[in-house]
């Protein structure tokens, strides 16, 4: 739990460039027009992050990547998360990190490379009713020969539509199994939109219903909680970055909007607060650089025990900075055309996924305080 | 001066067998919480020759120029004799004022005079320091100061009242805020700063009683007051400057401190010990799911505050705006030592409403910390006043 934050020469340089590439590529007005695309991001713009070898910085060298690690993924996640800019990114990475830990060889030399490359990966874990439980998915899969039939629904499944590959939880003779879809398996009719809280994402519901996939696509047993800390790390650091950009959205309108012949940011009521959302700022990208550090090498608790509580502080404060943009904006806070919604739909969106923050506290509380009673 | 890894912990480990083998331990009565609550000469007697004995050994101002009788060393020794007083939880440097604030003002601003006079005084405790900043009538807003002092042939003329003054009792000298003008385009233009001695015929210290019972501050009242006007600091009208000069040490903003712990060191970890011995309704205390979820809540903050300092330093992940740590510093964690110091009474079941005394739970600690904990959420810039300052100057929002 004291293990300090250390912060590289290379994950500078990474964040340096991040910035200046999600600046450039995901302008608020670019946003807004994306809103309405089918992808969240354009091609060719996926094709400038691949151009980067942001797409192997998880992968290991042996399989075509950078080898670098989440540590080096959370500072260009952040970036993407001030500028809100959606991408396949995360889940990719997810995905290929899926593979590295529980892949076959094969699986391992199909797709590994392929994802550095700009292969689009996913994962499904996700199911009706809202569970964060991810140890026990209702959805099957039912060994027939040399096919694993697959039955049942997942839902929040980000980027479906243009997946090159989706990696999906099962129970397989009662045990908690991933299982690799490829996208020619799927029937377009078993991908269907959701509408959910962030625009700029695409999500979607994935009917498993009559889809058979050779037995070669099952993954080793796996520990689910290595997923979902990785994906719990990726989301913190989108939600600092959220967090920043939300607050300079405040500050700048704080300091220019004026009401009885003053500007409202001299009125305490406003400037406490917005110095709240400061101060829960700085907390929020420590706990995520914290989590960041070491995150690829600890195989103890410490992992679990920074992850989650950086999930706590980022998607607490995340949450808080949206709720009073709009509240600060007034008439203008409670319109589309004004960007506080976007930052604000982006934190919820965040806060829900891998478990909102009573939910990790909960689970924290164990490893905090030790078992007690 | 480069210092080997090896040479750090040698000097680590003699620090440690150090304190082990001289802690002055339990008088066997309440020690004082901090400088702030020194309140009988018995508890200033065992704090004073304790610093003494720490001084004495070499381990006090130990980056200080020796020829002011520090010890000429660089500041890494200092860190560590403090992180090791910390962690054997020895009595704390009751001269806080003058190793913390005056001390570093001293060298960073003072002449070469100030500090042959002051240093070495401020170091082995043999002169105590008070600060005459606030005033009855205007707590946080310290640039309207109405304390006057008059310039008469040699001397200044002190007239008006300080409060606040921590060791008032005990102190030989007073940092003083005081007005030489009242022309000039603002408030602020008018206020000089002193090195003042407190025994002056004219001052006053008068003893204050506090919240927790306990005694500690002075209101000191200055009647016709002559002192030296050698003891004036820089220039007229140069005050608030030095003040706000004295602030930054006083909130940790700037280094150049002398060293050792100014309070009684109470932590986040000290509740939850006390979480692991506590019953609420004849039940452990941290059965209780809510309970468990504040505690969960008070460590995970702490740990945020210690984050934060840790990550401030790495200027690839600067804060987006500057200052904004080291500016927040006493807020957080000032208010942070508030709340859960009432948490700690929370957890005490009917006991939480005794006070002081042998049949309170750990002797009633608990509700005097909550109680002296308002000292510092109100004291050098109340909390409203620090998100003020926060919000002003490292968000750039408008005046208030």
């Amino acid at each position: 739990m004291s293990k300090d934050i250390e912060f590289s020469e290379e994950q500078a340089m990474l964040l340096d460039s991040a910035r200046e590439f999600s600046k450039n590529q995901s302008s608020i007005d670019l946003v807004r027009a994306r809103l309405d695309d089918d992808r969240a991001i354009p091609v060719d713009v996926w094709a400038a992050m691949t151009e980067l070898g942001w797409g192997g910085i998880v992968i290991p060298e042996e399989h075509g990547g950078l080898g670098l690690g989440f540590s080096h993924l959370v500072p260009i996640v952040e970036c993407m998360g001030r500028q809100l800019m959606a991408s396949p990114l995360i889940w990719s990475a997810i995905a290929a990190h899926a593979l590295s830990l529980a892949g076959t060889d094969d699986q391992k030399s199909r797709w590994l490379p392929a994802t550095a490359a700009g292969a689009i990966g996913t994962m499904a874990l996700m199911e009706e009713g809202g569970s964060w439980d991810l140890s026990t998915p209702i959805c099957t899969a039912k060994l027939a020969d040399h096919h694993l039939v697959l039955s049942g629904t997942k839902v929040f499944v980000e980027d479906a539509n243009i997946a090159d590959f989706i990696i999906v939880s099962v129970l397989l003779e009662g045990q908690p199994r991933l299982v690799l879809i490829e996208a020619s398996s799927i029937d377009a009719a078993a991908v269907n939109r959701e509408v959910i809280i962030d625009e700029t994402r695409r999500s979607y519901r994935l009917t498993l219903d009559g889809i058979q996939v050779p037995k070669s696509n099952l993954l080793q047993t796996i520990d689910f909680t290595e997923i979902e800390l990785a994906a719990m790390l990726l989301l913190s650091a989108e939600m600092a970055g959220g967090h920043a950009s939300t607050l300079d959205l405040i500050v700048e309108y704080l300091k220019t909007r004026k009401q009885f012949d003053r500007y409202i940011g001299s009125y305490q009521a406003l400037k406490h607060p917005t110095v709240d959302i400061l101060i829960g700022l700085e907390a929020s990208r420590s706990h995520v650089y914290h989590a960041a550090t070491g995150f690829d090498a600890d195989t103890d608790d410490h992992r679990e025990l920074a992850v989650r509580m950086a999930k706590v502080v980022a998607s607490e404060g995340c949450a808080f900075a949206g709720d009073r943009a709009i509240q600060f904006h007034g008439g203008f806070g409670f319109t589309f055309e004004c960007d506080a919604q976007l930052y604000l739909r982006r934190a919820l969106w965040g806060q829900h996924q891998f478990g909102d923050e009573v939910h990790q506290r909960t689970l924290l509380a164990p490893l905090i305080l030790g078992q007690t009673g | 001066m480069s210092v080997t890894q090896q040479e750090l912990d040698e000097f680590r480990r003699d620090v440690s067998a150090w304190l082990t083998e001289n802690n002055p331990g339990d008088p066997g009565y309440l020690l004082p919480e901090s400088f702030m609550e020194v309140g009988t000469d018995r508890q200033f007697e065992y704090l004073r020759s304790w610093q003494q004995k720490v001084y004495e050994a070499g381990y006090l101002g130990m980056a200080w120029p020796e020829a002011y009788g520090g010890g000429g060393q660089a500041q890494v020794f200092q860190d560590i004799v403090t992180q090791e007083m910390a962690q054997q939880r020895v009595p704390f440097m009751t001269n806080t004022i003058g190793l913390n604030w005056a001390g570093p003002l001293i060298l960073q601003r003072g002449s070469e005079a100030e500090k042959n006079k002051y240093i070495k005084g401020i170091l082995s405790a043999e002169d105590i320091w008070a600060q005459g900043f606030s005033e009855p009538d205007h707590g946080s807003d310290l640039g309207n100061a109405q304390t006057k002092a008059i310039r008469d042939g040699d001397d200044y003329v002190i007239n008006g009242s300080k409060i606040w003054t921590s060791l008032g009792s005990y102190a030989k000298y007073m940092i003083l805020l005081a007005r030489t003008s009242t022309d000039g385009p603002n408030k602020y233009a008018g206020l000089s700063f002193f090195l003042a001695p407190m025994q002056t015929e004219g001052i006053t210290p008068q003893p204050i009683k506090k919240l927790t019972s306990e005694f500690g501050f002075c209101q000191t009242y200055f009647d016709n007051a002559r002192i030296p006007a050698d003891c004036l600091m820089g220039a007229e009208g140069e005050g608030w400057s030095i003040a706000m000069a004295t602030l930054m040490f006083e909130r940790g903003n700037v280094g150049g401190q002398a060293g050792g712990m100014a309070v009684m060191d109470v932590n986040v970890n000290d509740v939850l010990e006390l979480a692991r011995r506590s019953t609420r309704n004849g039940k452990p205390a941290l059965e209780d799911p809510l309970i468990r979820d504040q505690m969960v809540k008070l460590m995970i903050e702490a740990k945020s505050n210690s984050l934060m300092n840790q990550r401030s330093k790495i200027p690839a992940l600067a804060s987006d705006y500057q200052g904004a740590v080291p500016m927040s510093g006493k807020l957080r964690g000032t208010e942070l030592k508030r709340r859960f110091c009432q948490f700690a009474i929370n957890l005490q079941g009917a006991d939480g409403a005794r006070f002081v005394s042998n049949e309170a739970v750990d002797g009633g600690k608990w509700q005097r910390l909550y109680f002296n904990s308002f000292s510092a959420t109100i004291g050098g810039g109340t909390s409203q006043i620090q998100a003020n300052i926060i919000g002003e100057r490292v968000l750039g929002l408008p005046k208030s």
